[in-house]
């Protein structure tokens, strides 16, 4: 393998916005999956860049910019948001939580994560981490959900590989809204 | 298989890749970090047809934090224009005399520009925000041509030429058939003739198309991490593009978020960004903005279909004869690919003795297409598949009992149609058993409930139609696929495999064939796919054909490394490798399993073995060359809800019942099924890429692409049979597309139905997508209700 800086470690690089860059600057401190951040970003840095770019947090996906497939969805004080659709300066003093910071504190993957294991929740895992912001958030509030606003969730985010079928058994599952998946289907299958 | 002991195969084993994706620890192009790497950002064409008249980069040349503008006049004699390989013909088809162009695409656009979103010039900047600064900065003024949108006006006599050096606008020409269509229709007893178009559709897979190129200093090579479906092609195209050798560029395969086709189509960015990293000295990436993505890069799925279907009186079917046109946007890229799939999948199932169709690829000043899974079969079988339905009404008989009279029989397996498959061979569907899926089809969905609660008042208002619709397809398309298997300094089994995923498991698939046939647990396995620095070559996965053929080369391979494995042992235990037996990675004497060695031990120990062969020994290369297609089928039946008022269309229930051969994981299987169904459901329900007729572009973001949502998709339930295929040892099939066939038929037939129940309603589907406002149009054209 060609030496690359892997990304996706707890290790936090900030990065001075590249010199060129000519747009005004701003400090900001924020709580990035519960670790105290400060840096200097340029006025029209989208928050998803920073997350990615400058703090190496590049779990949070992107897949359109526009607002609409929410595979970019973090939680801006616990509350599910776009982070395409805003601009670092916006969240200063505020508080995100990225996939990366969805896990246990001993590092086991939360239930939701667990889930979509589980339940074949995932194929090419680029919509995943949006999902699981928005589920883990419905099954971390107090009240519980119902099956409809589980499927009005689900409908915040554009999965093109799994027909959303195991994604929403996954978080039924997850969500105590259905028994656990039977292993119906295991075994050899042959012969008509 | 005896031999293969753990029997991994066939069993719903949890995928190794999700753990680390559900931590957001993926690998994807646009997540690596590679130090000092700078970005890259197009000036793209707006307009369909022009001459460019000015251009000038000089402002944004001078730009602080630009790197470098390049535009064609910089690269014209330093990257070869693209050809795409998929442009051969192969000897049988050359006899039909087709007509294919190659037209190789510019690398940058100038004069000439041909449509909206073709790249003019590219800006390489300090990040992708100065890139695009910098793209404001270049001047550019256009001289209009005519352009044509229409594929019908396209091939009008008259019509602007597409490219203005061309002499016509087709690309693409093919006709081929068997029997005497004309004849039969003549005297025929019941004759169906209509349009069928699928309009156009993206594949928009949720991660847009990405490269990452850098070229080491000190030897010169260039490492390309892409998320290409296709990494060997790749580095075939960029090492013959920018003449470097093959030896010294490796592309790699990251993890890569969906593809279907579209990221299987090499463009001319992916040659533009290796070529400015050594230019530069500098690494260089691109990631496509999804603006990009859905104007600018492959779309596809565009054709008109006029069919004729002919059948007796008991609606026996004896002619099918279609004229049909495929959009391929401003250049012919893919070639025969997407047409003649169409072609020799339009009779599918049915056994018809008299066949004539005509395909023509035409261009269009649109942007260039590429083939979508399914590549001109969910076309020609919604083509096929809503005649059908016609024809049945004509003759007055349930449209499953007209399907079920003609379709071929499991005792004509395997099958010869009399024509010609995608390779100039005699097409022969290896194995099969179309009845039973369709009667299993009509029974899950429980065909006679439904029409017991259709001959009752509508519920809520609501009308319920059922529609169905079968289909083949010809998988595991050659010409090969390659495993490499070694044993690792560790005592690990690695494979490495051309054949990448996006999405569909490979690395558990493989892990659970590799494991089978060479005797150890799937968790001492690794599977690389995709590096094409390790393995030296590969097609990559596209056409429903990575399980077919890298399947069975893991397979070939796993036998040949064991048995390398075993002659080795021999040499270092001092026996004979027939009185030793490989079991969970530890080799032992057949009958005194205290005589052992594991895998470690011996690949430290070969080099020290006294006596032995001198080769290193534990590794083996193996390619598949499929003899044939493994024909995979299935048959769709979907329940839908149609509201007159608002004419929204909610699929209430969805039932497939498919055939793939064995299945090698059957959870894994059942989710491609789904998501390509879901797909499907998109695709009739709301997907669309629309032109005005100037050619701009009006669909350029998800807001206007409609893509199929969670509620769309109902949970479709599955049933299917396995007719192991004979074609290769594992029995398998390709699956990954067949999901996606069936669903536009399908529904487009059960929504005519539920239409045509209501109040005397006369209308018929010939597009989709069949979104509430065309709904409403269909009543309110219908002579009936007026
Ligand atoms: S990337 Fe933010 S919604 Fe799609
Ligand atoms: S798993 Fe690929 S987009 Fe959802």
């Amino acid at each position: 393998m060609t030496e690359l800086t892997s990304t996706t470690s707890s290790r936090r690089r900030i990065l001075a916005p590249p010199a060129s860059e000519s747009t005004a600057r701003h400090e900001i401190a924020v709580q990035i999956n519960g670790e105290a951040i400060e840096a200097e970003v340029e006025s029209r840095l989208l928050l998803t860049d920073f997350l990615r770019e400058r703090l190496g947090l590049t779990g949070t996906h992107v897949g359109c910019e526009q607002g609409s497939c929410g595979a970019c969805t973090v939680l801006l004080d616990d509350v599910p948001i776009r982070s395409c659709l805003l601009l670092a300066p916006q969240i200063d003093g505020r508080s995100i939580r990225t996939v990366e910071g969805l896990a246990e504190r001993d590092g086991t993957p939360n239930k939701m994560q667990q889930a979509f294991c589980d339940h074949h929740g995932l194929q090419c895992g680029f919509c995943t981490p949006g999902l699981l912001i928005t589920l883990t958030s419905l099954a971390e509030r107090e009240v519980p959900v119902t099956l409809d606003e589980l499927d009005h969730h689900l409908d915040s985010s554009i999965c093109r590989c799994t027909g959303y079928m195991n994604i929403r058994n996954a978080a039924r599952y997850a969500l105590g809204l259905m028994p656990p998946r039977v292993e119906d289907r295991s075994g050899e299958r042959d012969g008509p | 298989m005896s031999e293969e002991s753990p029997g991994y195969v066939g069993r719903s084993v949890p995928r190794v890749e999700d753990e680390r994706l559900v931590r957001g620890a993926g690998r994807f192009v646009a997540d690596l970090h590679v130090a000092d790497a700078a970005d890259v950002a197009f000036l793209r064409s707006t307009q369909a047809h022009a001459l460019i008249s000015r251009l000038d980069t000089s402002r944004a040349r001078s730009m602080p934090g630009v790197i470098a503008v390049y535009e064609a006049a910089d690269v014209v004699d330093q990257i070869t224009p693209l050809v795409a390989a998929e442009l051969r013909v192969p000897p049988g088809l050359a006899e039909l005399g087709p007509i294919n162009k190659v037209q190789p695409v510019p690398i940058l656009a100038n004069p000439e520009v041909t449509y909206v979103g073709q790249p003019v010039a590219m800006v390489v900047a300090e990040s992708r925000y100065l890139a695009e600064d910098a793209v404001e900065l270049i001047e550019i003024d256009y001289d209009e041509l005519p352009a044509v949108v229409d594929l019908e006006l396209a091939v009008a006599p008259d019509a602007p030429l597409v490219l203005i050096d061309e002499q016509d606008n087709v690309g693409v020409h093919i006709r081929h058939g068997k029997g005497d269509a004309a004849r039969a229709i003549a005297n025929a007893a019941v004759v169906v003739a209509d349009t069928f178009s699928t309009q156009r559709h993206v594949c928009a897979p949720l991660e847009t198309r990405g490269i990452l190129a850098e070229q080491d200093p000190f030897s010169g090579a260039l490492t390309v991490w892409s998320s290409t479906q296709t990494p060997h092609r790749l580095r075939d195209h960029i090492a013959e593009s920018i003449d470097v050798l093959a030896d010294d560029v490796r592309v790699q395969a990251v993890d890569v978020g969906g593809g279907f086709g579209q990221k299987g189509t090499v463009v001319v960015e992916e040659l533009l960004v290796p070529y400015a990293a050594r230019h530069l000295g500098r690494p260089v990436r691109w990631i496509a903005d999804r603006y990009e993505n859905l104007t600018a890069d492959a779309h596809a799925r565009e054709q008109v279909h006029h069919i004729t279907v002919a059948a007796d009186a008991d609606g026996k079917l004896v002619a099918v004869q279609d004229r049909f046109l495929v959009n391929l946007g401003a250049r012919n890229m893919t070639g025969l690919v997407v047409p003649y799939n169409a072609l020799c999948h339009l009779v599918g199932p049915y056994q018809v003795d008299n066949v004539d169709i005509e395909a023509t690829g035409v261009l269009t000043n649109t942007t260039f297409t590429s083939p979508y899974r399914g590549a001109g079969r969910p076309e020609a079988t919604f083509a096929m598949e809503r005649a059908l339905d016609l024809l049945a009404i004509e003759i007055g008989m349930e449209p499953s009992e007209l399907r079920r009279r003609n379709l071929i029989g499991p005792e004509q397996m395997p099958y010869r149609t009399g024509m010609l498959d995608r390779r100039g061979l005699p097409q022969e569907y290896d194995s099969g058993d179309y009845p039973e899926l369709l009667s299993r089809a009509v029974d899950m969905i429980d065909l006679p409930s439904v029409r017991k609660r259709q001959s009752s008042p509508p519920a809520g208002g609501r009308v319920i139609g059922v529609g169905f619709a079968m289909y083949i397809e010809m998988t595991g398309s050659g010409p090969f696929e390659g495993a490499r298997v070694e044993v690792t300094r560790s005592g690990r089994v690695r494979l490495y495999t051309g054949a990448s995923s996006q999405g569909q498991g490979h690395r558990t698939t493989f892990a659970q064939i590799l494991a089978d046939s060479f005797g150890v647990d799937m968790a001492d396995i690794d599977v690389v796919a995709g590096d094409t620095s390790r393995i030296p070559d590969g097609i990559g996965t596209v056409a429903s054909r990575a399980l077919v053929t890298a399947g069975n080369a893991t397979r070939q391979a796993g036998h040949l490394l064991r048995q390398r494995v075993l002659d080795a042992a021999a040499d270092v235990m001092e026996s004979n490798p027939a009185d030793l037996e490989l079991n969970k990675g530890i080799i032992s004497v057949v009958g005194s399993p205290t005589k052992s060695i594991t895998l470690a031990e011996l690949i430290r120990a070969v080099p020290h073995a006294p006596g032995g062969t001198g080769s290193d020994g534990l590794s083996e290369t193996s390619y598949f060359r499929p003899p044939n297609y493994a024909t995979a089928s299935g048959a769709h039946a979907v329940v839908v809800e149609v509201e007159p008022l608002t004419g929204r269309v909610s699929v209430v229930d969805y039932v497939v019942v498919h055939e793939a051969g064995r299945i090698v994981n059957p959870r894994i299987a059942d989710a491609q099924i789904v998501g390509g169904v879901a797909q499907g459901i998109g695709g009739i329900l709301c997907e669309h890429i629309v032109y005005d007729p100037s050619g701009q572009p009006l669909t350029s973001t998800f807001a206007d692409y409609a893509m199929p949502l969670a509620s769309m998709i109902p949970d479709i339930r599955l049933d299917e049979i396995v007719c192991p295929s004979p074609t290769n040892p594992l029995g398998v099939k390709g699956l990954g597309e067949g999901g996606a066939v069936g669903p536009p038929a399908a529904i487009a037939n059960a929504v005519e139905d539920a239409l045509r129940r209501m109040a005397g309603a006369d209308v018929t589907i010939r597009t989709g997508p069949l979104s509430p406002s065309r709904v409403l149009g269909l009543l309110a054209a219908s002579p009936s209700l007026n």
